[in-house]
């Protein structure tokens, strides 16, 4: 099976890979997958106090369309708010990445990282605000 | 500079080679005759040729040239057998005993039989993937007809003791067939010494032509008899029909002969290659994991050009994107049409995780060794490129115990 360009090009020239303090009450972390699964992505958001996401990093343990879909997916969400991140659509990333239906499972586990990681950086806001009430 | 695309995934399958298809080569232009037509100059041509294959093919396996069915490959080979003893030894038993880690024409065989109530135990194997003898010896009982081990396989190069297994077999009065397709032309094979009943093999493991194969069955101590699986004009003695495939037979003669008188020379070259890629690999990257016997340490029981790895943290078609001028092979599921990994890997109990890692390299006869190191470098860069973006390798190397990770699994 070929891959298209765009999974190619995400593949050899990663964008934003690396690793965000995960203690940061600024930072949000989705950890999806499993290694069982040949696939575990790992997205970090930080978002700012007015709710928009200012950076984003990944890591992904998988095939060359689980390392696109999240590096695809970080590029995209950045500047976002998290609602509009939290609405994204695996599609979205489908139709930029060019995905065969064989892959489309990568870009389900990157929507659910964006998803895990705001969770997380809400439950971890949600702490905050009933610690210091 | 070394030449790309390079292909090292000779398990798979190999190049013919050139040698084999020059002596194809007056089998498909002139003399085209039908092996079995008796009354013409064609006719006896061709079975000249055949004739020749037969005694050549004997002559290299230990065995005599009437015990040499010809087939469409190995596949065929494994079904004659195995379906072929089933059904003719159906009155004194319906026991078949084989192993977790055979090719799908073995396993899928014998999943066939037992749909028709044949009962079929897989023999475990250890983590390198040799079966048990006494556990062999232990699971033979009054109703087995049949044991069927595999010589060499096809993702480990794990060589089975077939000496031995076949000397099990003799003593309990139990057929031995053993697919061979991976072992002979690679390493020694000899049914008569080895105690084989049976035997399959195929031409296009060994630089022959693909769709050609042939059938080693035993004509006396004892004398074996199968059900054919293919009814018609009744060739190879009844047990095979169909009109022979004379230039493909002669290919598949012309390529074990090069491959025995090669040998003595190709073996420790092909098996230096395979070593020089295992100890750059192991000296340049940490966490990777032989898969199946040790190369170095244990030689004499795995496949010359056979090397799977496992290069933790770094998944098996990510791999192999990243190396993409070299042809090999993966046991990740995302390269298979299944969605499980290797179950040859999960046999000798190789867990998912790395079972998604792992990288069969088959090195072969024109393979060099300046595209092994090539191979070697493509490789480390690969696996760093991608532990850089692993976040699995970045949490081992926190020291996090992955295993202790309450994994989502989807
Ligand atoms: C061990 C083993 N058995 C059987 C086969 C099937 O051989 P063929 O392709 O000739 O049918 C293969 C090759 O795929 C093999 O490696």
């Amino acid at each position: 099976m070929a891959y298209s360009e765009k999974v190619l090009d995400h593949y050899s020239n990663p964008r934003n890979v690396g690793t965000m303090d995960p203690n940061d009450p600024n930072v949000g972390t989705g950890l999806v997958g499993a290694p069982e699964c040949g696939d575990v992505m790992r997205l970090q958001l930080k978002i700012n106090d007015e709710g928009i996401i200012e950076d984003a990093k990944f890591k992904t343990f998988g095939c060359g369309s689980a390392i696109a879909s999240s590096s695809f997916a970080t590029e995209i969400i950045k500047g976002r708010s998290i609602d509009e991140a939290y609405a994204l659509k695996n599609t979205e990333i489908v139709k930029e990445l060019n995905l065969p239906p064989v892959k489309i499972h990568c870009s389900v586990l990157a929507e659910d990282a964006i998803k895990a990681a705001i969770s997380d950086y809400k439950k971890k806001h949600a702490a905050l605000e009933t610690a210091s009430a | 500079m070394v030449k790309i695309p390079i292909y090292l995934d000779n398990n798979a399958t190999t190049k013919l080679d050139p040698r084999v298809l020059e002596a194809m080569m007056p089998y498909f232009t002139e003399i085209y005759g039908n092996a079995a037509s008796r009354n013409h100059v064609y006719g006896w041509k061709a079975e000249e040729g055949v004739d020749w294959a037969r005694n050549t093919i004997a002559k290299y396996i230990g065995a005599d040239e009437k015990e040499i069915v010809f087939t469409s490959g190995a596949t065929e080979s494994n079904n004659l057998a195995i379906k072929g003893v089933a059904e003719m030894y159906a009155s004194k038993g319906n026991h078949i005993i084989t192993c977790t880690t055979e090719h799908k024409a073995v396993l899928d065989t014998c999943k066939a039989l037992e749909r028709k109530g044949v009962q079929v135990t897989y023999m475990p194997v250890n983590k390198e993937g040799f079966i048990n003898l006494d556990l062999l010896r232990e699971s033979i009982t009054d109703k087995t007809i049949l044991v069927t081990i595999m010589h060499a396989n096809n993702e480990i190069g794990v060589i089975q003791d077939i000496e031995a297994i076949g000397k099990i077999c003799h003593e309990k009065g139990v057929l031995f067939h053993t697919d061979a397709t991976q072992s002979i032309g690679k390493v020694p094979f000899d049914a008569q010494r080895m105690n084989v009943d049976l035997a399959s093999m195929s031409g296009h493991k060994i630089y022959g032509p693909k769709g050609v194969g042939a059938l080693y069955v035993r004509k006396k101590n004892p004398r074996v008899k199968l059900a054919s699986q293919m009814d018609g004009g009744g060739h190879e003695r009844g047990m095979r029909s169909g009109t022979l495939n004379v230039a493909g037979i002669v290919g598949l003669a012309k390529a074990l002969e090069l491959c025995i008188t090669d040998m003595p020379v190709e073996v420790p070259r092909i098996q230096g290659m395979r070593d020089r890629l295992w100890k750059t690999l192991t000296k340049e990257l940490d966490e990777i994991y032989i898969n199946g016997p040790d190369p170095l340490e244990k030689p004499q029981w795995r496949l010359p050009g056979n090397l799977n790895v496992s290069f933790a943290f770094v998944e098996g078609e990510a791999m192999m994107m990243g190396i993409k001028d070299i042809a090999v092979s993966s046991g990740s599921a995302c390269t298979s049409a299944s969605l499980e990994p290797s179950y040859i890997l999960k046999a000798l109990g190789v867990g998912e995780d790395l079972a998604h890692t792992s990288i069969r390299f088959g090195i072969g006869r024109f393979n060099t060794e300046e595209e092994i190191d090539y191979t070697a470098a493509e490789v480390i860069k690969a696996v760093r490129h991608l532990r850089e973006m692993s976040p699995l390798y970045e949490m081992a190397k926190q020291g996090i115990d992955l295993k202790s990770v309450a994994w989502a699994a989807h």
